[in-house]
């Protein structure tokens, strides 16, 4: 097997060229801290909000509003100001990260692993499973997104996993269709050939030696589908379709305060900078990781 | 040309066909709750019941109602709603001209400034400058339309309103045949809604496919000859570089004529989306069925229009 292992340690210096491109990248460092605090805060909800001392669905009628019921601006007991009902909006802000980091991490795995099978297959055995997965993709493509999506929400009911289905139902087959296409051009390559004439089955060539080669292109791919991910759950959540209340979650925050706009702008604009924060991060790293891949991408533009 | 306008036209129709069927299932034979008990109301009685489940033919068996559906629906007939025996068609054709003018205008909009941003972009590619535009553009594509409404809602309407300039109205819809300068005070900010992300969008765009363009050896003759700089830009590389930015146009505008839910909800516009979370709230399922198919006809006619323009502009797209 020497060309096995020629292979990997020419994959160790590439991995490690793309390492180092990618720290070099002063936007891509930031917006990955961001992510990792983004993170931070899903995993360690429980202490935060305990450290915070306000729970997310309380309401705190005496401390949290003024003598006149109104919700009181940032700064002192709570950090980020309370909403009408004198609930903190840090703490509910904090709540909302586990939603959005749970929902989009899971439908983006989710979305991808159902795209890199189904577009290995398409892509290297063609056929039927080809004409199909074209079929669905023009179908899944032809419906409106937000029109269908509401309107599945509401035939069975606002939920979990209703959500989180409907989203992977629009977001699997672009990437299955991106991948088959990789597929198809990865498998004309020799080192194809060569694992073949080594007796390798379909099934070992397909996930051990084509995909490690397109699996840079699915990260990139990946990355760009969590803002998407978390703009349409943000979305659904705001048209009342996504996680029923009192869970919070940033969408719903935003909706939730609509109308307060005149009373507490501090609740309309956090979540909103926070919604903002994240899929801006989740793109720069996406943009960043595709740049350090193809570093000709860049003076290309392939926007 | 001829036969591969029919074969893109027959593979449209089997496209629609193919909804039309998901829709059928997704809606009317998956959904948990008795389509006739929701048009009859929750205080009818078996009987009433079970004639309203006869007149809508709910008692044939499913295959004969599917039939019945699409013939139907190949009439220009999408049935009646069962809220208020309004016919379905009608009822999105009368909000259409809202939608439309939402669509139309925030299109407009992104591609004045998207353009331009690209070009400028893509002519000082790895300056500060172009970085500055890059990074806008990819803070736009990260906005969700929701969140730009709520803002330009908050600061354009209620801030200067509250400051003594009331320059724009707080939403509704005004018909451009009535008043079109009321119609343009009431269209402006929804219209800065849709078109930020529009505008992010297609700025990369334009700026991608342009600087692939000027990496062309044809570019580069061009320069060789003496051709001015402008004259590059703008005859040779510049059309050839819209390529993507027409189809992606084509593909936005039949998705946005569709329902542009989050903005009309937003803006208190009764177009199509409203139209649909209504059909939605109230479980009228001819009326949901009816607007996601209606939807869908935007979109599949829009990627059929995108082809045929892409064929029209590059022989190789027929050939291939």
């Amino acid at each position: 097997m020497q060309t096995s292992s020629t292979s990997v340690s020419q994959g160790l210096t590439a991995r490690r060229r793309v390492l180092r491109r990618l720290l070099r990248d002063r936007s891509f460092i930031i917006a990955f801290a961001v992510i990792l605090i983004l993170v931070l805060t899903a995993v360690l909800n429980p202490l935060i909000i305990h450290l915070i001392g306000h729970g997310p669905n309380e309401p705190f009628r005496e401390t949290g509003l003024t003598a006149g019921g109104v919700p009181l601006p940032p700064g002192g007991d709570f950090l980020l100001g309370t909403d009408v009902v004198g609930r903190d909006l840090l703490a509910r802000l904090v709540a909302g990260t586990r939603v959005t980091v749970f929902v989009a991490v899971s439908c983006a795995m989710l979305s991808i692993s159902l795209g890199v099978v189904v577009g290995l297959f398409a892509g290297y055995r063609g056929g039927i499973v080809d004409a199909m997965l074209s079929g669905f993709i023009d179908v899944v493509l032809g419906l409106p997104f937000l029109v269908t999506a509401i309107a599945l929400v509401s035939v069975y009911g606002a939920s979990f996993p209703v959500m989180m289905g409907t989203i992977v139902f629009f977001t699997w087959g672009p990437i299955a269709r991106i991948v088959r296409n990789l597929v198809v051009s990865a498998k004309e390559n020799e080192f194809v050939d060569a694992a073949r004439m080594l007796g390798a089955g379909d099934l070992h060539i397909m996930f051990r030696e084509i995909l490690p080669n397109i699996a840079g292109q699915v990260v990139v791919y990946g990355s760009l589908l969590i803002p998407q991910v978390i703009v349409l759950e943000a979305s659904l959540s705001f048209l009342g379709l996504g996680v029923p209340p009192p869970t919070a979650t940033w969408g719903g925050i935003i909706a939730e305060n609509q109308t307060n706009y005149a009373v507490a702008w501090w609740s309309i604009l956090f979540p909103s900078l926070a919604l903002l924060m994240a899929t801006l991060a989740f793109n720069i790293v996406g943009d960043g990781l595709r740049d350090a891949l193809d570093p000709s991408a860049r003076s290309r533009g392939g926007a | 040309m001829v036969h591969f306008l029919l074969r893109r036209a027959a593979f449209g129709l089997l496209t629609l066909w193919l909804i039309s069927l998901a829709v059928f299932i997704l809606f009317y034979v998956a959904t948990p709750g008795d389509p006739a008990l929701m048009f009859a109301g929750e205080y009818a009685t078996a009987d009433q019941v079970a004639l309203v489940r006869a007149r809508l033919g709910l008692d044939q068996p499913l295959h004969v109602q599917y039939l019945t559906y699409l013939g139907g629906l190949l009439r220009f007939d999408f049935g009646m709603s069962f809220v208020n025996q309004e016919e379905v068609l009608s009822a999105i054709l009368r909000r259409l001209p809202a939608t439309a003018s939402l669509a139309f205008g925030s299109i407009l909009i992104w591609l004045l400034v998207a353009i331009p941003a690209g070009v400028f972009s893509a002519r000082r590619a790895g300056t500060a400058a172009d970085r500055l535009v890059t990074t806008a553009a990819l803070a736009g594509m990260s906005f969700p339309t929701f969140v730009v409404g709520t803002l330009l809602f908050y600061v354009l309407f209620f801030m200067l309103t509250n400051a003594g300039y009331p320059i724009f109205p707080s939403g509704g819809y005004k018909p451009i045949s009535r008043d079109a300068l009321e119609w343009l005070r009431h269209m402006i900010l929804p219209w800065m809604t849709l078109a930020v992300v529009g505008t992010g969008t297609y700025t990369r765009i334009a700026r991608g496919s342009l600087l692939e363009t000027l990496n062309q050896d044809y570019v580069r003759s061009a320069r060789a000859k003496g051709i001015s700089e402008g004259c590059v830009m703008y005859h040779h590389a510049l059309p050839p570089s819209l390529t993507p930015v027409v189809t992606l146009i084509g593909l936005d505008l039949g998705g946005l004529l569709g329902g542009t839910i989050i903005t009309e909800r937003i803006w208190g516009i009764n177009g199509v989306g409203s139209l649909a979370v209504q059909a939605v709230e109230n479980g009228d399922l001819p009326m949901i069925m009816g607007t996601v198919l209606f939807a869908a006809v935007f979109i599949v006619v829009a990627n059929l229009c995108v082809d045929i323009v892409q064929a029209l502009r590059d022989p190789r797209v027929r050939l291939g």
